[in-house]
């Protein structure tokens, strides 16, 4: 069974959609859930990226009888960049509640006091 | 293998130590821990110090993370360029010395600045930890790695940016930074995520060796030089620069200037390194001329009718972050052409580069000056200072050699590499060098205002009773003022031993793959 391009589109859609989440929310929960959404389509986009065409998981007693296996550089990548996203995760969230303690609100439009 | 050979993992081992160390430490009390961020600050800048000079002597520096060889070889014969490596070329060690250099100032300032506020302890392990974010994007020589660093010092910055987590306003513009810095630090993932499926090596002399220009490296290339000029700050995506800087603690916002240099260093290094003569139209270069023209004007026109002193002085920054795009944009706009290259445009590489040391050690003095009139005055608004030359002489002599080295007055150090891009850029056109004077010309009026209003003046009675300047924050200062004095007064050897072994590592490509790529295929 061939997949083609279908990996890729799906990564493109996601990311689009969280940019569009970024630029069309209002609430500073969903801007951030935006930003999560975007470092998935991006880790998607690594994992997709790691696969040759006939090669076989770099595992070496899952992967049977055979002699080509793709290098294993995208996963360690995307472990890295997970554990990255999970951080900036928190710590917007942390953000988003020192905002909601402060103004009382998390609408974006009503955080206005940095002008100019 | 003697000590020398392992100068670039101890650059980013010993802050790394310091960083995650510092909660220890802080159990033996404050003088401990003030001790202790000294120490690791200035073996920083001795280790930074000794690596600059071993480059000068031999060359180009590469260290393999956990080996001795940087390709894996594989029983059936087949080698793979997969380990970690560092590269440290004579712009790595140049940027990392300007680096060093401004974040042992921003330690000795934040001793008695940040006194008066509590957590102190994640205050240093942050301020450390982007230092070796810092350091890290300026030695790596691996695209991954790069990323790795780069998100290092964003989320430290949001957290020292959002540090006084009493005033909405940090909290706001650190939100504002993470959105923005977020967005482009996956832009720039997506770009190595390309480069990796089309080339199967993350390295970055490994790429430049292989790349020839198709779609996909186009698009890796937009992703990167957009991703890149939000995080340094170039004119559309600079709106979070004011925010962020303005908001930070001082000795922060001193360190933060190189930071934002660091990603300039990064997009010098894909134009350069990576894709270099493979680039054959010049549609880049003009793109980095253009931001830097746009950035230069509007920022300083943003500049002049401010007067919150630390956001005005932000906006400079921006500003003279165009001057350096401009430089080198000029000299990648002759990258490939001999002719074009010895008539002008290594002079406007060589202006560009030095611009970048100069600005880190101004700028950064610049902001420890604003940190001190806000700590002697408790407000941060112009209208309301006046007079404070008698109270601080100092503070007041070295904001004058500050504020004279970014306008640009002769025999500054911002004069020698002002002139360097003037003279270059005139020869691709002259409206290139009208745009970059007019600016130099605001950034002196503004400065000349805020000396005026903040210094000068009758002595206030609401500036009576004004705190005394605590010697550990003239130390952090006289530290930026010596680098632009030295800097000012033996500009010749600056250009020869500093700034042009910088500028010919950044035109020299074959020289950068060479050094990884000449052994190991």
């Amino acid at each position: 069974m061939t997949v083609g391009n279908m990996p890729f589109l799906v990564v493109g859609i996601l990311f689009l959609m969280g940019v569009l989440a970024i630029l069309r929310e209002k609430n500073l929960i969903k801007i951030a859930i935006g930003i999560s959404i975007i470092e998935s389509a991006v880790n998607m986009l690594l994992i997709t990226l790691g696969y040759r065409l006939s090669g076989d998981i770099p595992v070496y007693f899952l992967s049977g009888d055979v002699d080509v296996m793709v290098m294993p550089t995208p996963q360690a990548l995307t472990l890295t960049a997970i554990v990255i996203a999970l951080a900036t995760s928190a710590l917007m969230l942390s953000v988003i509640m020192l905002i909601y303690k402060h103004y009382g609100t998390l609408n974006v439009d009503e955080l206005r006091r940095l002008r100019g | 293998m003697n000590w020398h050979a392992h100068l670039p993992a101890l650059l980013l081992a010993v802050p790394l130590l310091g960083a995650f160390a510092t909660p220890v430490f802080n159990m033996g009390g404050k003088t401990l821990r003030n001790a202790w961020f000294i120490v690791i600050s200035s073996s920083v800048f001795l280790i930074a110090l000794a690596l600059w000079h071993q480059v000068s002597v031999n060359g180009i520096q590469v260290y393999v993370m956990g080996a001795e060889q940087f390709a894996l070889s594989l029983p059936s014969g087949m080698k793979l360029p997969v380990r970690i490596i560092l590269e440290v070329d004579a712009l790595s060690a140049f940027m990392a010395l300007a680096g060093s250099i401004t974040s042992l100032a921003g330690a000795w300032f934040s001793l008695s600045f940040m006194d008066r506020f509590t957590g102190l302890s994640r205050f240093v392990s942050l301020y450390l930890l982007l230092t070796v974010g810092m350091l890290g994007m300026m030695i790596t020589g691996d695209l991954f790695n790069f990323f790795v660093f780069l998100e290092i010092a964003s989320v430290a910055s949001y957290g020292l940016v959002a540090f006084w987590r009493d005033r909405p306003q940090a909290i706001e513009a650190s939100f504002k930074y993470m959105l923005l810095s977020q967005l482009a630090a996956m832009l720039v993932l997506v770009a190595i995520g390309f480069l990796y499926g089309r080339y199967n090596v993350l390295n970055m002399a490994a790429i430049g060796s292989l790349i020839h220009m198709g779609i996909v490296e186009k698009v890796a290339l937009a992703f990167l030089i957009s991703a890149l000029a939000l995080k340094c700050g170039a004119f559309p995506m600079y709106l979070w620069i004011p925010d962020a800087y303005g908001e930070a603690p001082a000795s922060v916002s001193c360190l933060l200037v190189t930071v934002s240099q660091a990603s300039l260093y990064g997009l010098f290094r894909v134009c350069f390194s990576i894709y270099g003569l493979a680039m054959s139209n010049k549609v880049v270069a003009w793109i980095l001329i253009i931001f830097g023209l746009l950035s230069m004007f509007i920022a300083v026109s943003m500049a002049v009718i401010q007067h919150e002193v630390k956001r005005l002085m932000a906006y400079h920054a921006v500003s003279q972050t165009g001057y350096m795009l401009l430089g080198v944009g000029v000299g990648l706009l002759a990258l490939g052409n001999s002719q074009a290259l010895a008539e002008y445009g290594f002079t406007a590489l060589k202006g560009g580069v030095f611009h970048i040391f100069n600005h880190a050690m101004y700028k950064g003095l610049l902001f420890l000056t604003a940190g001190t009139l806000y700590y002697m005055t408790g407000t941060r608004d112009l209208n309301k200072m006046g007079g404070l030359v008698r109270k601080s002489p100092w503070t007041a002599f070295m904001f004058v050699v500050a504020a004279a080295a970014i306008a640009g007055l002769p025999p500054m150090n911002g004069f020698a590499s002002k002139l360097l891009i003037y003279q270059s850029s005139f020869a691709v056109h002259p409206l290139l060098t009208v745009v970059a004077l007019v600016t130099s010309i605001l950034t002196l009026a503004s400065f000349v205002k805020v000396f005026q209003t903040a210094f000068l003046g009758p002595e206030q009675d609401r500036m009576a009773d004004v705190k005394k300047v605590p010697a550990t924050m003239l130390v952090g200062m006289g530290i930026l003022t010596v680098a632009v004095l030295l800097l000012t007064f033996f500009p010749t050897w600056a250009l020869s031993h500093l700034v042009e072994p910088a500028a010919k590592a950044l035109v020299d490509q074959a020289g950068y793959i060479a050094a990884i790529m000449g052994g190991a295929f």
